[in-house]
């Protein structure tokens, strides 16, 4: 293979390009993401289904907090903004700023977090667990599963922050980013789904 | 092969994330508003769906760059995400959420 057909064939920060000339990483993750897709759409058929279905309470509109969730709403999509600006700075090998979106991406995915934990210890207090209900079922396998990938979300940048930290993040590795900002934007539009469908159509 | 590397690439600038992100959170007030106004309240579950399609399809074209990056990553989102839809409404329907009168 010559030098030329090498470039073509390899992309940048260590990846390969597919035939049609694509990232083969970003292309197989936005497959990942597709079966996600598919994933969470179980997860919400089954809230929908089992919906108003619960013989005792507590019932959502008892338990449901919609100013404090809508602070989360406002914060996950705060900190899409902010790992999109991260990615800019990678971009432009701005890493003194990407360190700064990137950490804030990471504290705003753990400020939800901590709001979920918050909620779920407040519904348990108030007798809505797991197995109380049809409700306290599905509702916490949902939010329990995109929680999930929120606090997967966090470790990521995180180990991203901490390669910055150490210099081995730079304009090369944007892709790396990339991927990254896809994962976060995707749990972003889950929870705008999720926020919608559990907390305001009740 | 120049032309998709290219178009993975072309990522707006800054100031279209700052103003994306304006658009989100005004609609994402506009959804909290109609469900605390009354006088929504008929048409509460159409608005909302609305507005969390859009506030979903804005991520997914400007955040998550479908809309300047190669068509072939919409096609692989696209696909099993029409897929999902289906197969929720086809479950709304056999578990008579939805009933066809």
């Amino acid at each position: 293979m010559s030098h030329a057909a090498a470039a073509d064939v390899h992309a940048e920060g260590g990846g390969h390009r597919t035939s049609m000339g694509l990232d083969s990483r970003k292309m197989a993750f936005w497959a990942f993401i597709g079966s996600e897709c598919l994933l969470f759409a179980t997860l919400i058929s089954t809230y929908l289904i089992y919906k108003g279905k619960s013989l005792e309470g507590p019932f959502p509109p008892q338990i449901l907090n919609i100013p404090f969730t809508s602070f989360s709403t406002f914060d996950l999509l705060m900190s899409s903004l902010w790992m999109v600006l991260a990615l800019a700075a990678v971009q432009r090998n701005d890493m003194k700023w990407a360190k700064i979106w990137l950490m804030g991406t990471a504290i705003g995915g753990l400020i939800f977090l901590g709001g979920q934990v918050w909620e779920f210890s407040h519904f348990v207090e108030h007798g809505l667990t797991l197995q109380k209900n049809m409700f306290g079922t599905t509702f916490f396998v949902l939010t329990g599963t995109h929680g999930a990938h929120v606090a997967v979300g966090v470790l990521w940048l995180l180990t991203l922050w901490v390669r910055a930290m150490q210099g081995k993040l730079t304009s090369k590795n944007a892709m790396t980013v990339e991927i990254t900002g896809l994962y976060w934007h995707f749990v972003d539009v889950i929870w705008i789904i999720i926020f919608t469908v559990v907390y305001l159509i009740q | 092969m120049a032309d998709a590397h290219a178009a993975e690439h072309s990522h707006p600038t800054a100031a279209v994330y700052i103003r994306v992100a304006a658009i989100l959170f005004m609609l994402t007030v506009l959804e909290v508003g109609v469900f605390y106004v009354p006088t929504f309240h008929p048409i509460l579950v159409p608005a909302l769906l609305i507005l969390s399609a859009i506030k979903f399809s804005i991520v997914v074209m400007f955040y998550m760059h479908l809309k300047m990056d190669n068509r072939f990553f919409t096609l692989i989102f696209g696909g099993p995400l029409l897929l999902a839809f289906g197969m929720m409404m086809a479950l709304m329907f056999l578990f008579r959420v939805f009933v066809l009168k």
